[in-house]
């Protein structure tokens, strides 16, 4: 297993270069340091002198690849692309182009992001999944039928309607939680049941779909013709039988996306005020800090490998049939 | 079971915190009865350092804490300077050109201010200050020292000293450092004597930093800056400026502490994003003692502050001192302020109706919710608002928004007759008061030049108005009708829009920039209003960084831009179309390029004068002349909208000054009783849905079970 694991961040590494080489092609050759300096500097009163000393000062008065004024290691050193790109693959982040340390900012935002998606994710979890279970039970009923309608309707409804339907509903008619906000440790709870419910009702439609499916494929297979010939409940032969070969495709799911729940979510944290790393993405997105956006590309890049990663190492760890090698 | 789930949902809201305050209350119980203004943010500060600092958004922050010399009478219309640190308004000296003191102005060929500040000022308590066995604690930090350190009030040591003079000069040699960008240091370069040089010599510094910086910029002395004693000193300008006061109460010119430089020049406190930018050390009523712009951002009353009184408008001053009323009203009134993060118009509005937030603006999804027309046309807030006792102060922006066109383009730019015809010609068919109608919900007036109202020159549109496009007719300024537009085309050689000289159609292209929905609607409105004289007109839509490319090469042809005034005085605005401000020249912010001689001319003798009617007449003249060439269309100015609540006191519409927070009021009593009385909880749907929860699963049950037990088997 630790070759396939040394095998798999040995293949990452060029998929990680070719993402950062896009996204240095994006905000270096698009957008020249000069205009992105203008952009820091203000509207009003801004000269090429202040461009130059900004420019200077954060290292992007460098050629873009290569230094032909530098002799040796420097050639290649010298450049805006080693000094912003390739130093993000021993996490060095850099400074962001407003002069705040990112690394240090990433770690303080991380965690209310977590707080957000990781209850949404196990109350989503296992709801959907209940409701799943409950239309599969119920397959080719009217029941099912309902159930199908239903989630379609959920999944077509935009999740901005969500939040604020679910912000006018709650916290301004009914007026039992902030409305938005956030605070550290016990007092985040009465600031995260909204974003959670919300995030959970989103979530209702396409994953017991996504769920259903998968009982669905797998209550046709022969196994459980067998239990039930057994004469065993359809309960039992769901719970004991469907249930549990179903979780291997769950499980995978999930796992894929633990990792990348520290990035938080664009939309909702910007909505509820949630200090993570999904509203740092977004803000940085709307006053072009390229250093930060390009530091939460690679960190999201990294992050969605090594969910990969975990995949394949649960896989093994839930079907004895699969091996690593 | 009623009376259990609320109890059981209760329960689970004490765990959080919360007894007496509403469930829905951001702030937690201890908080939300005290003496603390609420208010909220949308964008994050970029710069809190004086230095850099430019935006409205900054100063909301910055001017609470820092103090410049001066400031604006907080009362007064129009505009008055006042003294904040200074005992008293300078004393300008002219120099003649061996710096010997002159009364002769034509002579003069330097001015000087002279300024004094008040003695017992005292910074706000800052790690920067305190000294162990007379050594400086904190100001050669270890790796070791910073262990448990992560914002600036893990420091368990602060201390304070006395506001100095050297503590101005510091700063005003901060401005002349490139590493710190500040935005003025290219119009301070122009007017301050020694600053050129001192920059000069900084740039060749650039690589030393920290400590070493500081001590340079500590013992090293700029020409025109002299400390005359601890609490005064002077500083000598190029040539005569009287717009330079101004400027001295910007944020720009607030003092800097050396020991506070030095302090955040440390790399380890910058690897913990401890910064000046983060972190400011001023003398203001308020400190910022949470700075998380990402949640909110508190400001708490300076237990160090001296004490101001409340301004009143029988204020005087006499012999440049200041003489106050309010002897007794000592400010500020409010023990702390908290601002929060609010990005989405949606959360903002409902917790400002709710009570949670002071004050709001009203942003356009809002406004008709905030306010109406009543029946005699005057803009006057809504029954549910009124209801709630919520005032609404409006105020019209010291600012300008026009169209422009590029003077160095081949169509519309120029000076000769035919560009100067379709230039009137597109001022006279674009409807500004549509376009305020509209875009801005009626929150705006017309421009008639480039001078707002508020600032001396202004022309208001009904006793001095912009002949190009406004005539008299019985008794009333009228707008020229879109006949005399399509007059004027003929005479630029384009009837009907149509190029004479080679009979095609004229095509003009708008420079444009930003993606959203307001925007195509603006440039459909745009379009509409150029093909009322047959003109059509193609959009080119760009991102920002574009558009500025374009303005810097001249390579845009009609744009939209703004201004707003930095201070009270024409010479802020009609700078704006001096030729040795032009965009492609000069870098300036002349970015239509205009260039008139005789505009040029009166400028240079306006700008150093004073308010005079004399003043007046070559402001009339000077705007004529661009009422004539059209080099902008002349837009509009915004008016500002705002709303508090009943329980706030103080609230004044002073768009010049920033630092206001001080005068502001709360009547606890009065927002503790209707915070409670507009939030309660409503619990109904709540057990509505509970039971159809209990319903739903006793009836699956029950389906599950039936379902199971007939053992039918697909």
């Amino acid at each position: 297993m630790i070759n396939y694991i040394f095998k798999r961040i040995l293949y990452a590494i060029p998929i990680l270069i070719g993402v950062n080489l896009l996204t240095f092609t994006l905000f270096f050759v698009v957008n020249s340091p000069d205009e992105v300096a203008r952009l820091h500097l203000g509207n009003k009163r801004v000269t090429q002198e202040q461009i130059q000393s900004w420019n200077e000062q954060r290292g992007y008065n460098f050629p873009l690849f290569f230094n032909q004024s530098e002799t040796g290691l420097n050639v290649i050193k010298k450049t805006i692309f080693y000094e912003k790109s390739v130093k993000l693959f021993y996490f060095d982040f850099g400074i962001s182009d407003s002069g705040r340390d990112i690394k240090y900012d990433i770690k303080q935002r991380m965690w209310p992001s977590l707080a957000i998606a990781l209850p949404s994710l196990l109350v989503g979890l296992m709801i959907n999944i209940t409701f799943a279970l409950f239309f599969v039970f119920f397959r080719a009923t009217k029941v099912d039928y309902i159930g199908v309608i239903f989630c379609v309707a959920l999944m077509s409804i935009s999740s901005l309607f969500y939040i604020i339907g679910g912000q006018y509903l709650i916290s301004k008619l009914l007026q039992l939680v902030p409305i938005s906000g956030y605070a550290q440790g016990v007092d985040a709870i009465k600031f995260l049941i909204l974003p959670v419910f919300i995030s959970v009702i989103y979530g209702i439609g396409s994953g017991t779909r996504w769920y259903r499916s998968l009982f669905l494929e797998e209550i046709e297979k022969d196994y459980v013709k067998t239990a039930k010939s057994k004469g065993l409940s359809e309960v039992s032969v769901l719970f004991n039988h469907v249930f549990k070969n179903a979780l291997i495709p769950i499980l995978t799911g999930v796992v894929v996306i633990l990792p990348l729940l520290f990035l938080g979510s664009l939309i909702v944290e910007s909505f509820f005020g949630i200090p993570g790393l999904g509203s740092y993405t977004i803000d940085a997105i709307q006053s072009q800090d390229f250093a930060i956006v390009r530091a939460m590309v690679f960190l999201g890049t990294i992050l969605y490998i090594f969910g990969l990663i975990l995949t394949d190492i649960s896989y093994t760890l839930v079907d004895p049939r699969v091996r690593l090698k | 079971m009623i009376n259990d789930l609320k109890n059981i949902f209760l329960l689970s809201i004490f765990l959080f915190g919360c007894s007496d305050n509403p469930l829905n209350s951001p702030y937690s119980d201890n908080k939300s009865t005290q003496n603390i203004l609420y208010s909220s943010f949308q964008e994050r500060p970029k710069h809190l350092d004086p230095v850099r600092s430019y935006s409205s958004n900054e100063y909301a922050f910055l001017a609470q804490i820092y103090e410049p010399l001066f400031q604006y009478h907080y009362l007064k219309k129009p505009y008055e300077l006042i003294p904040l640190t200074a005992t008293k308004l300078p004393e300008v000296q002219y120099l003649d050109s061996s710096f010997r003191v002159t009364k002769k102005v034509k002579n003069a060929r330097y001015s000087k201010y002279i300024l004094n500040i008040k003695k017992g000022i005292l910074y706000q308590n800052h790690p920067a200050f305190f000294k162990e066995k007379s050594k400086y604690l904190y100001h050669s930090l270890g790796l070791d020292d910073l262990k448990n350190i992560n914002t600036l009030s893990d420091f368990k040591k602060s201390s304070t000293r006395e506001l100095l003079s050297d503590d101005y000069i510091y700063q005003i040699k901060r401005l002349a450092d490139n590493l710190n960008h500040s935005p003025i240091s290219g119009v301070m370069q122009e007017y301050i004597y020694g600053f050129t040089e001192y920059k000069e010599q900084l740039s060749k510094l650039n690589n030393i930093s920290g400590e070493k910086r500081v001590s340079y910029l500590k013992n090293n002395k700029m020409l025109g800056i002299k400390k005359i004693d601890d609490f005064s000193f002077s500083i000598i300008l190029k040539k005569p400026y009287p717009q330079f006061v101004y400027w001295l109460a910007m944020p720009f010119f607030a003092p800097m502490p050396w020991e506070a430089d030095l302090f955040y020049s440390q790399q380890q406190l910058k690897k913990k994003n401890i910064t000046l930018n983060w972190y400011p050390v001023g003398t203001g009523p308020f400190m910022l003692t949470e700075n998380n712009p990402n949640l909110r951002m508190v400001l708490k009353r300076n237990g160090n502050f001296r004490g101001e009184v409340y301004p009143s408008l029988e204020d005087k001053i006499k012999n440049k001192k200041m003489y106050s009323k309010n002897k007794e009203k000592v400010i500020p009134f409010i023990d702390e302020a908290i601002f929060s993060l609010e990005k989405e118009q949606i959360p903002r509005w409902n917790k400002f109706l709710q009570g949670y937030y002071d004050n709001s603006g009203i942003a356009s999804d809002n406004y008709d919710q905030a306010v109406s027309l009543n029946n005699s046309g005057d803009i006057t807030l809504t029954e549910e608002l009124k209801e709630k006792g919520i005032h609404l102060s409006m105020a019209t922006a010291a600012s300008t928004y026009y169209i422009g066109f590029n003077m160095l383009d081949g169509t519309v730019g120029g000076k000769s007759n035919r560009a100067k015809y379709l230039r009137q010609a597109i001022t006279l068919a674009i409807d500004y008061e549509e376009y305020i109608s509209i875009f801005a919900n009626g929150r705006g007036i017309v421009a008639q030049s480039p001078i707002p109202p508020g600032i001396f020159g202004y022309q208001d549109g009904i006793k001095k108005y912009n002949k190009t496009i406004y005539s008299f007719k019985n008794k009333r300024i009228v707008k020229k009708n879109i006949e005399k537009a399509k007059i004027l085309m003929e005479k630029a050689g384009y009837p009907n829009g149509i190029n004479q000289k080679n009979g095609k159609p004229l095509i003009l292209y708008f420079e444009a920039t930003g993606s959203g929905a307001d925007t195509y609607s603006f440039l459909n409105w745009l379009r509409k209003q150029f093909k009322k004289i047959n003109i059509q007109l193609v959009t080119r839509v760009t991102d920002y960084n574009r558009f500025q490319e374009k303005m810097i090469n001249g390579t845009g042809q009609i744009f939209q831009w703004g201004w707003n005034a930095d201070y009270p005085d024409p010479e802020n605005f009609l700078f704006l179309l001096y030729s040795k401000n032009g965009k492609v020249k000069y870098s300036g912010e002349n970015a239509s390029n205009y260039d008139s001689k005789d505009f040029d001319r009166l400028f240079i003798k306006m700008k150093n004068m004073r308010n005079s009617i004399e003043r007046e007449k070559i402001i009339d003249q000077m705007l004529s002349i661009i009422q004539e060439d059209c080099p902008w269309i002349w837009g509009w100015h915004p008016k500002s909208f705002s709303l508090s609540h009943g329980w706030v006191e103080n609230v004044e519409s002073n768009l010049m000054a920033n630092n206001t927070l001080k005068y502001k009021k709360i009547k606890l009593n009065s927002r503790n009783k209707n915070i409670k009385s507009w939030n309660k909880a409503n619990f109904t749907l709540l057990y509505i849905l509970a039971f159809l929860i209990f319903l739903l699963i006793l009836s699956v049950f029950f389906m599950v079970r039936k379902k199971d037990r007939e053992k039918i088997y697909d």
